[in-house]
């Protein structure tokens, strides 16, 4: 395990990180993305971020520490994260999405309520990254992490901007990836493996369908607000202009009734964006990092079975050269057979290994599923009571008023 | 027999028979009872079934019905408008016309999609677009009635001949729909109508009460208008869907995200809101907005009068003076004020019965919504915390 040699970590705390998963509710480590703070002006600004982190844990140097980033940082430290981990199989948690409309409009100053939210959904986006990145107990002690979290300067990370050489070169790979998926046809012989990642298949589907029906339910609800408060003020209108004098007081309540439910109508559909559908947006993103451990497995095997082609071929050339009359090229192609051979079992370590991993991977992300939708739902569903228990409130409240009318 | 919807004879459940007077607060007595025992949609019309219940003389039986469809209402309601007799009385609004036409869109655009979703998905939402449909239709049935009590409880208008072949004679009363013609000249008097509207309703009356009735009925009006079309849109958004499909979650998942399905009977309960809301805010809205032009037609009217009445004084001045036709000129002078002061005495009743029965009618549905929001409030909140209580005791 090469990563272990760079933590300088002793034998006991390497298996309390796998125990840890038994241990996961007395997590010791808080960390709060906060303040977001405008550096610069027009098109080279970017917001900085500051992030807290509070913890007992002994591999950091402090208790508390508090550090100031940008989201390039955020994109750096996942980018070394994936080429480090992602081939032996660890789920590494995604990055926040990037986003040039929304960031254009914060660049350029626009101070309006769009710009507003855009930051506020990114801040949020980014505290429950690093949340889920310590959560991993690999990535928790791995170095660069330590780093993000604590030292004061970071180096810039310039590879992770879309246009630039590194850029490039990921959207070349993210290709010919694609076209090798196509073309890799692998005997699964652990039935697991097939049954996970059809399961994987099916909630990728359906979890998009559920964020789109969220983003829709979180349209309406704007829709509904803002229709009852213009219903509030022709109902104020109208209480205005009744002669009746019992009638135009009850009219008038009808209309502060609907403007505070109009209010809640608003609220509302913030917790149906904030709680429900950043989570399931996480998780269609969860899913594809899923995903691609399951095709790491899929490349490694398929390396294997080069490796086991090539020591074939390589047996057969030497097969071959038995029979001829050159005895350097015959001791070449025996030191090749013994290289390849190497190859092949070394080849075949790593796909137990990633096979492994992966299946102790699948098991600590579905129970931190179960957790994270445990606990947004419940904060949703408290949600959902409180406007419940104001609209009682508020029409015990006007219900004597309309009785009062004679 | 019927093509279109599966409607039964029998459409309307038990519970909905019986004088269904959702806006007005009617005495209804025994002498005159009338109401909708029944309805059939079809196609491009709805059968209305009159039921009467009488102890007057002028019926040969106590207890009859009849069929009868939107036209012939129209007929009966522009009957009494154009009777001069009828010229001070608030003339109770024709009920609109049954519109079904969205709601057959949806329907037959659901049909037309029916291979792009599931079996689950296409029989919620046909279900919904029919509950969408008997809402409808029972609307359409409660606003025919509530014309015909509003007549039956008039005590001048209950004696209309006409209202009483309405409900007594058992053929087709034959009243085509308007022609090109009637309806090109019913729309020039609309337009002189409310040219003339203006000119009246400059004139500053002598009676308080009637320049009171007349500044707050113009004002209100408006703003019923205004009110009605708002709550309109605020209860559509309601109704639209709360798209929140917990199918799309697989069966077996464990609890946490099966809780999503708590949501569907609150989304059940939402629409019922949006359902409760509709009747007792918004058609209470349309109504009043309709009972506010009668009346503002009612002090038309009596303008008109006034106007006719000062002309006459005008030409009986005029007349005295060139001594010419003087009697002519009396006569016609007495026969307007005559007119004028007969209106004008009923009007005043009119407008107080009016004022009366729109603030009972405003205090019974503002009561009944604040009493259906609560229960409604309440059942949700009792299903959200049964199902947190299930989720937190679960760890």
């Amino acid at each position: 395990m090469p990563h272990f040699r760079q933590n300088r970590l002793c034998l006991r705390e390497y298996f309390n990180m796998f125990n840890e998963e038994e241990n996961r509710d007395t997590f010791d480590i808080q960390i709060s993305v906060s303040d977001p703070e405008k550096v610069g002006d027009g098109m080279n600004a970017y917001m900085v971020y500051k992030v807290l982190t509070k913890t007992s844990l002994s591999i950091f140097s402090r208790d508390e520490v508090c550090v100031k980033r940008r989201f390039s940082d955020f994109l750096g430290l996942h980018s070394k994260l994936a080429s480090k981990y992602m081939h032996m199989g660890y789920i590494v948690p995604p990055a926040p999405e990037k986003s040039i409309v929304g960031m254009t409009k914060v660049k350029v100053g626009k101070e309006d309520l769009s710009s507003v939210e855009f930051v506020e959904k990114r801040r949020s986006a980014l505290e429950r990254y690093l949340l889920r990145t310590v959560k991993h107990p690999a990535l928790l002690k791995d170095p660069d992490v330590l780093q993000f979290l604590e030292s004061s300067e970071l180096p810039r990370a310039v590879s992770t901007q879309a246009l630039s050489g590194a850029g490039i070169l990921r959207m070349v790979n993210k290709a010919a990836d694609a076209v090798n998926k196509m073309t890799i046809k692998m005997n699964e012989s652990d039935a697991w493996f097939e049954e996970k990642q059809q399961q994987f298949e099916n909630l990728d589907v359906q979890l998009r369908k559920l964020h789109a029906s969220v983003e829709s339910l979180v349209c309406h609800r704007k829709e509904l607000s803002v229709n009852t408060a213009s219903f509030a003020k022709s109902a104020a209108m109208l209480g205005n202009s009744e002669d009746h004098t019992a009638l135009s007081r009850a009219l008038s309540q009808l209309a502060e009734v609907e403007e505070k439910i109009d209010q809640l109508h608003q609220d509302q559909a913030c917790a149906d964006f904030y709680l429900i559908s950043e989570l399931l947006g996480d998780y269609v993103r969860l899913i594809t990092a899923v995903k691609g451990v399951f095709d790491q497995r899929m490349k490694t095997w398929a390396k294997c079975q080069d490796a086991q082609v090539m020591l074939q071929r390589k047996r057969e050339a030497e097969a071959k050269l038995q029979h001829a009359n050159k005895p350097d090229k015959l001791q070449q192609a025996k030191d090749e057979i013994r290289e390849w051979e190497g190859k092949v079992q070394q080849g075949e370590r790593d796909f137990e290994q990633i096979s492994k991993n992966i299946r102790r991977e699948v098991g600590r992300f579905e129970k931190d599923r179960v957790k994270d939708f445990r606990v947004v739902i419940i904060k949703y569903l408290e949600s959902l009571v409180h406007t419940q228990q104001q609209m009682i409130k508020y029409w015990e409240a006007f219900l004597p008023e309309a009785k009062a009318i004679a | 027999m019927q093509e279109g919807l599966d409607d039964g004879p029998d459409f309307l459940s038990e519970e909905d028979r019986g004088p269904r007077a959702v806006n007005v607060d009617l005495q209804t007595d025994a002498t005159l009872q009338v109401d909708i025992s029944d309805a059939l949609s079809e196609r491009d019309k709805v059968k209305f079934t009159v039921h009467t219940k009488s102890t007057l003389p002028n019926f040969k039986q106590n207890e009859f019905s009849v069929v009868r469809q939107h036209e012939e209402f129209i007929w009966l309601h522009d009957s009494f408008v154009e009777n001069e007799e009828y010229a001070g009385y608030i003339i109770p609004p024709a009920p609109p016309k049954p519109d079904f036409d969205a709601s057959r869109e949806k329907l037959q655009k659901l049909g037309e999609g029916e291979g792009s979703m599931t079996k689950e998905e296409f029989t919620k939402m046909k279900q919904e677009l029919e509950a969408e449909y008997l809402a409808i239709f029972k609307k359409t049935v409660a606003m025919h009635e509530v014309f015909l009590c509003r007549v039956a409880a008039h005590p001048v208008l209950r004696k209309d001949l006409n209202f009483h072949v309405f409900l007594e004679y058992n053929q087709d009363l034959s009243v085509r729909g308007k022609n090109k013609k009637e309806k090109l000249e019913d729309f020039f008097k609309n337009v002189v109508k409310s040219a003339d509207g203006v000119l009246v309703a400059g004139v500053k009356d002598v009676d308080d009460f009637f320049e009171h009735e007349k500044t707050f009925l113009l004002e209100y009006h408006n703003r019923v208008k205004d009110a009605s079309a708002k709550s309109d849109r605020m209860i559509r958004s309601h109704k639209s869907k709360f798209l929140f499909s917990i199918s799309y979650f697989y069966g077996h998942s464990p609890l946490p995200l099966s809780c999503f399905q708590t949501l569907f009977p609150v989304q059940k309960i939402e629409a019922r809101v949006a359902a409760d809301e509709d009747l007792k805010l918004a058609d209470l809205l349309k109504y009043y907005l309709r009972e506010s032009q009668a009346a503002k037609d009612l002090l038309y009217r009596r303008g008109r009068a006034l106007a006719d009445y000062e002309n006459a004084n005008k030409a009986l001045d005029k007349a005295r003076a060139k001594n010419k036709d003087v009697l002519q000129a009396e006569t016609t002078q007495q026969v307007c004020c005559q007119k004028f002061e007969k209106i004008s005495e009923s009007a005043k009743q009119e407008l107080i019965d009016f004022k009366t029965r729109r603030v009972a009618a405003f205090r019974k549905n503002l009561v009944e919504l604040a009493e259906l929001e609560l229960k409604h409030a309440k059942g949700n909140l009792q299903l959200l915390q049964s199902c947190l209580g299930v989720l937190k005791g679960d760890t």
